[in-house]
């Protein structure tokens, strides 16, 4: 089957909503897909007094972001038309460039840029609603790739 | 020369610094972490609850869960170590601490973590080591386990940018 490299498309972005509705600790945060499809998904989460790192200043913690950008990272993997089976981050850094803005939805776009036969690519980064100020955070991330055997 | 303190009354004093600087951040309980303490030495425990899961399949802890759990490991251990110094040498404002005021806290400049394998639905566990900390950067190395604590199932290096001291 030729793979389809379309972008975002709204049976891709259903399946991977239900993908992540079924993650605890996704809906612990309160992530949301926007949408999904080719390879590439959007993702946000909205800020949250529980998830303040610093409460002098109401900045949410950089744990909180890392979490919502690996998994946007591993539905990335999964919207691709590749067509992986299941995937879990090998591994992922995150370089945070500044503070986000307190009170602001914090939204990640994850793209799976190459695959091999057993490990996917991936790129990310998340920015707050001051979109003038660019990104709060970006990541590289390497993800294993399980495919349906015989393949 | 006077006589050291009693026993308790240090006990005490760094128990109460360390739950300060803990308690005041409010992801950090969101997680259910805690730290235990003995002497200097800080061990991190990630307390297993439903809400940290990522694949109820499994099931495994949430990568993120993990990568949350290792920063903060590496972040307190850092904020401790200079937070013990100024302890150490009567110069710790522990008025202004229990207020919940961490002045202390570094920013994580960047954050890399290495999945090893799954995260077993239990509580796991993590030690840091500050390998350099200067007045500006600092570099910390963690590691996290659950069972054995030889078997690592995650680890992370993060490099940190030191909290201006007046």
């Amino acid at each position: 089957m030729a793979p389809q490299m379309s972008g975002h498309d709204d049976r891709a972005t259903e399946a991977a909503r239900q993908f992540i509705a079924a993650l605890p600790h996704c809906r612990a945060l309160g992530m949301e897909v926007e949408a999904a499809g080719g390879g590439s998904v959007t993702m946000s989460m909205p800020w949250s007094e529980a998830l303040v790192g610093d409460p002098r200043t109401g900045v949410i913690h950089g744990g909180a972001i890392s979490a919502l950008m690996d998994t946007c990272g591993g539905a990335a993997v999964m919207s691709h038309p590749t067509g992986a089976l299941t995937t879990a981050t090998m591994d992922l850094r995150i370089d945070y460039m500044r503070a986000a803005e307190p009170r602001q939805r914090i939204t990640a776009r994850a793209i799976c840029h190459h695959v091999t036969r057993s490990v996917a690519f991936v790129r990310a980064e998340a920015c707050d609603e001051a979109s003038d100020k660019g990104p709060v955070a970006v990541a590289n991330g390497a993800f294993t790739l399980e495919r349906a055997s015989g393949e | 020369m006077r006589p050291p303190e009693p026993v308790q009354v240090v006990k005490q004093r760094r128990d109460a610094a360390l739950r300060a600087l803990v308690e005041g951040v409010p992801y950090i309980r969101f997680l259910g972490i805690t730290f235990d303490r003995r002497g200097d030495e800080l061990t991190g425990v990630l307390h297993y609850d439903e809400k940290l899961v990522g694949n109820p399949l499994l099931p495994a802890l949430h990568g993120g869960a993990t990568a949350a759990f290792l920063e903060v490991t590496a972040m307190m251990t850092l904020s401790w170590a200079m937070l013990w110094d100024d302890m150490e040498r009567g110069r710790l404002d522990m008025g202004g601490l229990a207020q919940g005021a961490p002045a202390h806290l570094p920013k994580t400049i960047d954050f890399s973590v290495d999945y090893l394998r799954p995260g077993l639905p239990r509580d796991a566990y993590a030690r840091a080591r500050v390998n350099r900390s200067g007045r500006r950067y600092a570099s910390v190395h963690v590691g996290g386990w659950q069972d054995n604590r030889d078997r690592l199932f995650a680890q992370a290096t993060g490099h940190f940018l030191m909290p201006t001291r007046e």
